[in-house]
């Protein structure tokens, strides 16, 4: 069994059907190394439940190997696995108080009541739920609750913990407060986190790095500002941050400049080439709202295009501009409001540019 | 805001009518409405439920014999000080009473009525009514004690005036095994003589081990039907409820199929040489054959609260403990059976009322040892017509259910319970 001793956990070729029929996990490999925060970003039902549970132990790979720190994970009993889990739900045990759901991973370790005390003292600091022990679950705010979850599963001191959308039942100035507190903490314990979520704004500001999930497979596997600038297929282009796309057909290649013909008539455009395969291939060129140049000086950028004002909406700091360009009407461009700025109106046809390595040609 | 508030903390609304009575107004057509609906449901109850409760134990208590059918001698009695025989007069109202009686045709109640209090009464009464009826002229004391020397009795006399009462207790004294001496006193009937304290004592017994039956029978049922997937839980859902589908009647009379000596499960165990033929096991008629029969029967009560219980409960739980550590027998020990207590409270609450009051299986398998309280209520209501005794036994099984009910109540709490 090749296993790098690096990697605390080891997903190869993973796959995974419930049915026989369908499989909800298709090819899945990732390298977890220890103390990093990684996590599995997708939309609903692209399988990251599947792969927490798998690697849990509360359900098992249809084939392909899982392998947590150095062993098989097939032969580790779940109770066995020292993996602490944060679950959606999460799961605190409604006839214990907050101090003994706290205690319970402690009491089947068989420490010493003093010990426990201790310990759970200390992750109750942590949380900052100190006044609360002796309250049951069904007196804590959602929040709080949430709270007591992640401490019950650090209090341990796992190696690996598992979070499956643990905020996910939190409203938003709530969801961006635990994540800074599940970040810090994750900082402060050095302990190796699997995040599951799919809300993008989460993972960019959690993660060490991240998979980008969809269809069972990873698109894409790497940190926040790589998956932002340099997304390398459409899907995570799309997924991740705001996202313009244009269609069209390659008609040259020079290095890792391709010209692209685009559709509806939108005329010659340059783009970094990172996955079309030659000439006369069809593709989605990828281009993030804020790189879109409004009226370029002249020579300022090699890429121009006619486009018509279509919708402005005013958001204080920027405008969001919808334009229509070469049969898109959904283009988006964010136009900062500094004071030289001057006013569009609707219907007001403008040119927009661009630099040829903020557009990215992608796969179709 | 001169109009919000009539006087100071008062509400009121913009034309100055109490907040609150407004507010009665307004609900007052929803509230009738309610009532309406419900109105049916609550005429049933009354009718078929609470009356017949209500009435029965009343004969527990109500005493009108004595005071109807001798009215003039309760009146004289009114004024005895109980420790010499009464005067003339008694005994003259007694004569009145007793002819007047055996003219009306209801001596024979007054007469069984004093029998209960003490054997031999009947005959006293009746045949003194009808040798007092000959009589012509007073004074009557001595021409009565000669006609039936109980008459010379002060105990006799203060029986009847004990019982003269619109209510008494005596029913209720008889039926936790006490009696009413003559001196008035409540003291325990012979050994020999005890019944009920017994009987009660059994049926509790009984009823304690068949839900402890119930528990550990139907806790793997119920956790197979809330685990299993949709089409299979539904099919052992139905074989679950298959017992409520099939009369009461068939499914004891099944048991006394296979149980009897001679029935199936002997002969299966005399066929593999397990016992031998004269040692065929006696199954039913018995403790042993109401305690199967019933359980079998009160099973579904059990299962169906667990069921729902365990239904509300997510595999994560189960899940967190076991990734917080613990080996499945802990984790199942230490947190999934807690989860479940208000369903175990609530089946265990249901079986144990029911087989309390069981009837019809014990009757019929119960044999002589497997008879249970309300088999004695029956047969005070049909056979011995004693229908006072079987109130007061009837309220006193009343009284023990609520203890029950309370005590429920106060460790597990009946509203967290889910009843299926
Ligand atoms: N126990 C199961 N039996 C059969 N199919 C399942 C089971 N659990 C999940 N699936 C299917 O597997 C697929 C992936 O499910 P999974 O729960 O892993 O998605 P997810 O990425 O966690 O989605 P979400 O973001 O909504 O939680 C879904 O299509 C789901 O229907
Ligand atoms: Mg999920």
């Amino acid at each position: 069994m090749d296993s790098n001793p690096d990697f605390l956990v080891q997903f190869k070729n993973v796959q995974k059907s419930y049915d026989g029929v369908h499989l909800v996990v298709k090819d899945f490999n990732v390298d977890m190394v220890k103390g990093e925060f990684l996590t599995m970003l997708g939309p609903s039902g692209s399988g990251k439940t599947t792969c927490l549970m798998m690697l849990a132990g509360f359900e098992t790979a249809t084939s392909g190997q899982i392998i947590l720190d150095g062993q098989s994970i097939n032969n580790v009993a779940p109770h066995k696995r020292e993996i602490g889990m944060v679950f959606q739900n999460y799961a605190l045990f409604p006839h214990m108080s907050v101090a003994e759901n706290l205690a319970f991973p402690l009491q089947v370790r068989k420490m010493g009541k003093s010990e426990i005390t201790e310990k759970v003292n200390h992750a109750l600091k942590m949380v900052r739920l100190d006044h609360f022990a002796n309250r049951r679950p069904a007196q804590l705010s959602g929040g709080q609750q949430q709270r007591v979850a992640v401490a019950r599963a650090l209090v341990f001191r796992p190696k690996l913990v598992l979070m499956d959308e643990p905020l996910g039942a939190l409203d938003k100035n709530l969801r961006e407060e635990m994540q800074y507190e599940i970040k810090h903490i994750h900082e402060d314990l050095g302990v190796t986190m699997l995040y599951v979520t799919h809300d993008q704004v989460e993972a960019l500001t959690m993660s060490d790095r991240i998979a980008v999930f969809d269809d069972g497979i990873v698109q894409q596997l790497a940190s926040p500002h790589v998956l932002y600038d340099e997304p390398t297929n459409a899907f995570v282009a799309n997924f991740i941050g705001e996202n313009n796309r244009l269609m069209g057909k390659v008609v040259s290649i020079e290095g890792d400049v391709c010209s692209v013909e685009l559709d509806g008539g939108g005329g010659l455009v340059q783009a970094k080439k990172i996955n079309v395969a030659g000439v006369g291939d069809r593709t989605t060129l990828s281009l993030r709202p804020e790189r879109v140049i409004v009226d370029p000086a002249a020579g300022e950028c090699p890429n121009n295009c006619e486009a018509r004002v279509e919708e402005l909406i005013y958001h204080g700091d920027h405008t969001r501009t919808r334009v229509s360009v070469s049969g898109s009407t959904d283009f988006i461009i964010k136009v900062p409001n500094t004071h030289n700025q001057q006013h569009m109106k609707r219907g007001q046809s403008i040119r927009i540019g661009w630099n040829t390595g903020d557009c990215r040609a992608l796969d179709a | 805001m001169a109009n919000t508030y009539s006087k100071v903390g008062e509400m009121t609304t913009n034309d100055g009518v109490p907040l609150k009575i407004s507010l009665q107004r307004s609900q007052r057509k929803l509230k009738l409405w309610a009532f309406l609906l419900v109105a049916p449901l609550l005429i049933f109850i009354t009718i078929s439920f609470i009356l017949p409760v209500v009435s029965m134990t009343m004969r527990g208590v109500e005493n009108p014999q004595v005071a109807n059918i001798l009215p003039n001698v309760v009146d004289a009695l009114y004024v005895w000080d109980g420790v010499d025989l009464p005067d003339e007069a008694a005994y003259e109202a007694l004569v009145i009473d007793l002819t007047a009686g055996r003219k009306n045709k209801n001596i024979g109640k007054v007469a069984s009525r004093l029998n209960y209090e003490r054997s031999g009464m009947r005959r006293v009464i009746s045949g003194s009514s009808r040798k007092a009826a000959k009589l012509k002229e007073g004074p009557y004391k001595e021409q009565m004690i000669k006609i039936n020397k109980a008459w010379g009795d002060v105990t006799t006399w203060s029986l009847i005036k004990r019982e003269s009462g619109a209510f008494t207790y005596s029913y209720l004294v008889a039926a936790v095994d006490y009696k009413i001496t003559d001196q008035g006193d409540i003291v325990a009937k012979s050994e020999e003589k005890q019944i009920y304290k017994s009987l009660f004592g059994r049926t509790l017994m009984m009823s304690f081990t068949i839900t402890i039956i119930c528990i550990l029978l139907a806790y793997p049922i119920a956790y197979l039907l809330a685990t299993l997937p949709m089409a299979k839980s539904n099919l052992l859902m139905i074989l679950v409820l298959l017992p409520f589908w099939t009369s009461l009647l068939v499914r004891t009379t099944t048991w006394i199929v296979l149980l009897q000596s001679n029935g199936v499960l002997n002969d299966i165990l005399v066929w593999m040489n397990i016992i031998d033929d004269s040692g065929r096991l006696q199954m039913i008629y018995n403790q042993t054959g109401t305690i199967i029969a019933m359980t079998h029967i009160l099973l579904p009560f059990m299962v169906l609260p667990l069921y729902s219980v365990m239904k509300t409960i997510p595999p994560s739980y189960m899940r967190a403990a076991l990734s917080l550590g613990a080996n499945p027998v802990v984790s199942y020990v230490r947190v999934y059976i807690p989860m479940t207590v208000t369903g175990i409270g609530a089946g265990s609450l249901l079986v144990f009322i029911l087989s309390i009051g069981y009837y019809i299986t014990p009757a019929l398998v119960g044999g002589q040892s497997g008879v249970l309280i309300s088999n004695m209520i029956a047969y005070h209501m049909q056979n011995s017509l004693n229908w006072g005794l079987a109130g007061a036994l009837g309220f006193i099984l009343l009284v023990i259910v609520m203890i029950f009910y309370a005590i429920f109540n106060k460790v597990i709490g009946i509203d967290k319970m889910k009843m299926g």
